[in-house]
């Protein structure tokens, strides 16, 4: 298949798993604390990063020959923040109940080191298409562990999934059941231990990951 | 840094250097190097270029985030009026989900009256007077906000609305949702002797001295205090406005006592007993 060669298959899939920006290179670990209390912001942070971490990947890549090496960090950087408000922009006139929602992740994302670190190790020494499909890989990479996080961390400590009660309400100690909710799945320290135990099983079922 | 390049006619090797060695390492022939010219004319790392790129990059993001914010800025405008309508008939309790909000809104708000540089809306609704009055405070990560909707006799809650800019999901964030929202309506602002006190949000047990209160959400204390703070302040801010029903010959002795209880709210916000001895002694 000449669309997608063994390359670029590795580009765009290994980011899933093998070469996972969270579990694997541990990076954009603050994000992933800050917005998986839930599984509805965590959905749409993890699409936001998507979109954004390939459309900055193509633009770099793009002009990665022209780039002076001692100012690249801050041209990247100039790209990724023009980038992120343009969207935020658009999002404010065409999607407003969205802009409201990511409010503050918007501004997460400029800091989010899984762009940087894309930017810098792959869109500056590879080709545009190449660069668009890590780009993406890297983005679902990273939003497959958010949601996972946000799932355990929604259902255990809210009942509710993506807003949806899951556990009945006739379960709770406070209607006369047994259940109680678990506090600590809405500390950020949870979402730590979580990605922990996440990081802890990855590696023992990918025995090549070091 | 002058380095130039040369590479090996025969095995291709890439020597780096002022210039081309006698022998290549690789494949031990002699009088094989050429010099490769960089593909470019411009020195990418030259200061001069490094400036010039500075510049251009910067003036293109410039112009293009200012244009594109131009463009949007009417549409965006209109989104945030549309998004305060709205907010302002959540507060009214009113169902927009199958109406025009704007339409309904301008059909039953149909007066602002501006208290001291603060905006007070006038709805009717089914002929009855309702005061709309904003409200702006702190929370936990940043600014909450929302409407409180007066009866007539501006001291019964008749609906109230809650907005923040970033609290935390499933905690301080719950404080937009119904159920917490549902406690106010019929609470009174004003106590017994007609001072705005306004309503306390307390832990579910405790019990507030001279006020009214709500339950808090567990979990969420800071911003439930910094809901009851706001309430507390903004008041404050409209008591003179919020104390004008009475008559008009007590109008000397309400503006003294509008005076003090502005004073009461203040401590209140820090310390609602220290008050409370306050009005005893």
């Amino acid at each position: 298949m000449a669309f997608l060669s063994q390359k670029t298959k590795e580009v765009l899939f290994g980011p899933l798993n093998i070469n996972n920006p969270v579990v694997v290179q541990v990076l954009g670990i603050c994000s992933a604390l800050a917005v998986t209390v839930q599984l509805k912001p965590a959905l749409v942070m993890g699409i936001a990063v998507t979109i954004i971490v390939a459309m900055a990947n193509v633009i770099i890549s793009l002009i990665r020959n022209t780039i002076p090496m001692r100012i690249r960090i801050i041209v990247q950087l100039v790209v990724v923040a023009a980038l992120v408000t343009l969207v935020s922009e658009v999002l404010k006139a065409f999607a407003y109940d969205v802009a409201m929602q990511l409010s503050v992740y918007i501004g997460l994302i400029i800091t989010n080191c899984i762009l940087m670190g894309r930017l810098e190790a792959f869109a500056m020494t590879n080709k545009v298409w190449d660069s668009f499909l890590d780009g993406l890989g890297n983005g679902f990479g990273y939003a497959i562990i958010l949601v996972m996080v946000a799932f355990v961390r929604e259902l255990f400590g809210a009942g509710t999934l993506l807003g949806f009660r899951v556990i009945p309400e006739s379960w709770y100690v406070a209607n006369g059941g047994f259940y109680e909710n678990c506090g600590m799945m809405m500390m950020p320290a949870m979402a730590l231990i979580i990605v922990g135990g996440i990081i802890w099983a990855h590696r023992g079922l990918n025995k090549e990951v070091k | 840094m002058a380095q130039k390049k040369f590479v090996c006619s025969v095995c291709g090797y890439v020597h780096n250097g002022d210039k081309a060695p006698e022998v290549c390492p690789v494949c031990k022939q002699s009088g094989v190097f050429t010099e490769v010219k960089e593909k470019k004319g411009l020195d990418t790392n030259s200061n001069a270029y490094t400036i010039i790129y500075a510049a251009i990059i910067v003036v293109i993001v410039a112009v293009l985030l200012a244009l594109v914010s131009q463009v949007l800025s009417p549409r965006q405008a209109a989104n945030k009026l549309l998004d305060t309508q709205k907010q302002i008939l959540v507060a009214l309790n009113q169902d927009y989900s199958t109406t025009d909000p704007a339409a309904l809104y301008l059909s039953l708000v149909n007066d602002t009256i501006d208290v001291n540089g603060a905006p007070v809306y006038v709805a009717n609704i089914e002929g009855e007077t309702k005061y709309i009055l904003k409200l702006h405070g702190a929370g936990l990560w940043g600014g909450i906000g929302g409407f409180l909707a007066l009866d007539a006799d501006k001291n019964t809650i008749y609906g109230i609305n809650f907005n923040h800019e970033s609290e935390t999901p499933g905690l301080g964030a719950e404080i937009v949702t119904e159920k917490f929202r549902s406690q106010f309506p019929g609470k009174h602002i004003k106590n017994v002797a007609g001072e705005v006190v306004s309503v306390a949000v307390l832990k579910a047990g405790k019990l507030a001295e001279g006020q009214e209160q709500v339950d808090a959400l567990s979990g969420a204390t800071i911003t439930c205090d910094g809901v009851s703070t706001m309430l507390a302040t903004n008041l404050a801010e409209y008591a003179e406005f919020l104390n004008q029903v009475d008559n008009v010959s007590e109008a000397n002795q309400q503006r003294e006592a509008t005076d003090v209880n502005e004073e009461n709210q203040q401590r209140e916000a820090t310390n609602v007993s220290d008050s409370e001895q306050e009005k005893e002694e």
